[in-house]
């Protein structure tokens, strides 16, 4: 177990770096096109100035010291956007509550409506129930959310007043409140995983059903709901959970870019959303990262998860 | 001896597929004595896995289209719902199957899986009584530190180690009919004899009845009381044990006892097969279905013979074919030894 930690831990520790790294030659040296300095002296600046700003910044350094700086000061939290000139850490940290709820909300919904319709399209597989199923995952897998939230807010905010129109509730101050005004966007950032989800489950449990085990249970005079839950779902339900732990890390990291920005959420999502427009390459940069720690954090909590589920595999 | 065990009658069981409808048994009827071992035989895809799987309810789906009788101590099982079932598979019949390496959970451990099926079928026994139970099963199928090993799981455990525990499991509930579907195919040779010796004391112990599917028949010569040779769906042949090895009437069973590999056979030829491969059951041949692969076919062959009594004094003794016996008797004779003659050989 220790083992297994201390090696997880310096794999992630590399792999953050190796992220970090190709992130930061793509943005900061590769990307802008031209000097930061002058972009941030503004168009009318004389060339003393630029240097002076350059010198300021540190463009003028190396890559390799302009890296380490850029990194130290987004992981002690003294980034600061050229842009518009506020600190980078407090800015997600501002918007990181708004985007773990959005994420914890849809995560639970996706994840347990899809083992829902799932299993239900395997059991009924080749019938009525499957073929509407697979219809519905269809929609759902090619409804773009910037349409979807758009018909919500029309006709549900804007028209009926059912639901609020956007903004977001802080949990501490009404969790009623919250979750009310974080219906519409759960909804919609979950319809396109539970179509994606529920189609992969219903190959896996049906690749199961045919597994010599599930006749060994059937044999043993068990009946379908037990057999189906105890023998068909427990190692079904091994890729949902891998899948699941990926989208989970990646909202957390500001991926329901579309959702957020369709339902004023200011969560990470609308930040990144609004620094790709200025070109705001620290404050991407400091995403990038949120993203990469989200994903490989949540990426070690599967393996470990998959190692209590499955005997047969060890952690070491 | 009253009425048997377990008594299947004129079973047949069809599958519609994509293709059409697949016949996969076609009238297969036999009977089951506590205390018997009668074996199926026959190649693969020749129905006998569908037969012992239709006698517990397994092939049921909208696919399936299964008619006969099949009564278990005068209770009827074909037509029994899908509950009565339930209480019957592992209760009343166990079945253990061909590969003991995927067929136990590979996620539970062993004891649970053995306590999953007593409680199943008793549930007012206790978890610790049942788990009581599982290390007396296996410690009686030969598993060492039987308390120990209840808690490995299948993977920790070897191909003849798993399928004891499978046999384990199956007599967890002292079932009257035990199904060994190939219960020796994925095992090395030496461990075939343990689990068969396994299955010989069980039936001595126990009394069940036990219904062994192979297409071995070295094993089926080690253990079986009676043998029912099975072809593309069909009985084509069953009898005793003796009868069947020392006086076989069906050109298929020559084939198959003369593909044995014997001790005593001229090592400088090769080993003989029947030609041909099984046949389709989309589309099997009219008449007799191992007319085209049979050297000895003639023109009756093109009507299906009926599975009947040929053989004078052996009023159990039954085949599915048009020769006399006397011709039989003159043509299964092929170097000395019983086999199917070559193709060439009849003809010239």
């Amino acid at each position: 177990m220790a083992r297994f930690l201390i090696r997880r831990g310096l794999t992630m520790i590399a792999l953050l770096f190796a992220i970090s790294l190709v992130t930061f030659l793509l943005f900061i040296v590769v990307l802008p096109g031209g000097n930061p300095a002058s972009m941030l002296a503004g168009r009318l600046a004389n060339p003393s100035e630029v240097q002076l700003i350059s010198h300021r910044y540190g463009f003028d350094q190396p890559v390799y010291v302009q890296y380490f700086k850029t990194m130290a000061n987004i992981f002690d939290g003294s980034a600061y956007s050229y842009q518009s000139s506020f600190n980078v850490d407090d800015q997600i940290r501002q918007g990181l509550p708004t985007t773990v709820s959005l994420a914890l909300g849809a995560g639970i919904i996706w994840l347990l409506v899809s083992i829902l319709f799932g299993t239900l399209a395997a059991i009924r597989a080749g019938r009525y129930t499957d073929r509407v199923l697979t219809v519905l995952s269809m929609v759902g897998v090619s409804m773009p959310p910037f349409f979807l939230g758009a018909v919500i807010i029309f006709y549900l905010g804007y028209k009926t007043s059912i639901l609020p129109i956007n903004g977001y509730v802080p949990f501490t101050q009404s969790p009623i409140q919250w979750a009310y005004h974080l219906i519409a966007p759960w909804f919609t950032l979950s319809v396109l995983f539970i179509g994606f989800y529920s189609r992969v489950l219903r190959s896996t449990i049906l690749d199961t059903l045919s597994e010599d085990y599930v006749r060994t249970a059937r044999a043993k005079g068990l009946s379908p709901r037990r057999v189906l839950v105890h023998h068909v779902l427990r190692t079904s339900l091994l890729p949902i959970i891998s899948l699941w732990g990926l989208d989970f890390a990646q909202v957390i990291g500001g991926g329901a870019i579309l959702t957020e920005s369709v339902y004023g959420l200011h969560g990470v999502g609308y930040l990144a959303a609004q620094s790709v427009g200025k070109l705001d390459t620290v404050t991407l940069l400091s995403i990038v990262m949120l993203t990469a720690i989200a994903v490989v954090v949540l990426q070690a909590l599967v393996d470990f998860l998959y190692a209590v589920l499955d005997p047969r595999i060890r952690l070491a | 001896m009253s009425e048997p065990l377990l008594h299947v009658e004129d079973l047949r069981v069809s599958f519609a597929t994509e293709d059409g409808l697949v016949q996969a048994v076609d009238g297969v009827s036999f009977e089951v004595d506590r205390g018997e071992v009668v074996a199926i035989v026959g190649e693969s895809g020749s129905g006998k896995s569908v037969s012992a799987m239709t006698v517990m309810g397994l092939t049921r789906g909208p696919n399936a289209r299964i008619d006969g009788v099949v009564t278990l101590d005068g209770q009827e099982l074909l037509k029994a719902s899908e509950s009565q079932l339930q209480r019957i598979r592992g209760g009343s019949i166990a079945m253990v199957f061909q590969d003991p390496m995927s067929s136990l959970n590979p996620v539970y451990r062993i004891g649970d899986q053995i306590i999953e099926q007593i409680r199943t079928h008793q549930p007012h026994v206790s978890r610790a009584q049942a788990a009581e139970r599982s290390v007396e099963l296996l410690e009686r199928v030969g598993i060492p530190r039987a308390r120990e090993r209840m808690r490995s799981y299948p993977h920790e455990f070897s191909g003849g180690m798993r399928q004891r525990v499978m046999i384990a499991m199956a007599l967890s509930c002292s079932p009257k009919v035990l199904i060994a579907d190939e219960p020796t195919t994925a095992l090395d040779v030496t461990i075939q004899a343990q689990i068969l010796d396994e299955l010989r004391e069980l039936r001595e112990q126990t009394r069940a009845g036990i219904i062994l599917v192979t297409h071995d028949l070295a094993v089926v010569a080690d253990i079986a009381d009676r043998v029912i040779v099975m072809y593309a769906g069909r009985v084509v042949e069953q009898g005793t044990l003796d009868e069947l090895f020392y006086d076989p009437q069906h050109p298929y069973t020559w084939g198959l006892l003369g593909s044995i590999t014997r001790i005593d056979r001229d090592r400088s030829k090769r080993l003989p097969a029947i030609p041909g491969v099984p046949p389709s059951l989309l589309h099997p041949p009219a008449g007799c279905h191992f007319r085209p692969r049979c050297p000895h076919a003639f023109g009756q062959c093109m009507q299906v013979p009926e599975l009947n009594a040929r053989v004078a004094d052996a009023p159990a003794h039954l085949d599915r074919c048009w020769l006399t016996v006397e011709q039989k008797r003159s043509v299964r004779q092929v170097d000395g030894q019983i086999g199917l003659a070559s193709p060439s050989a009849v003809v010239s």
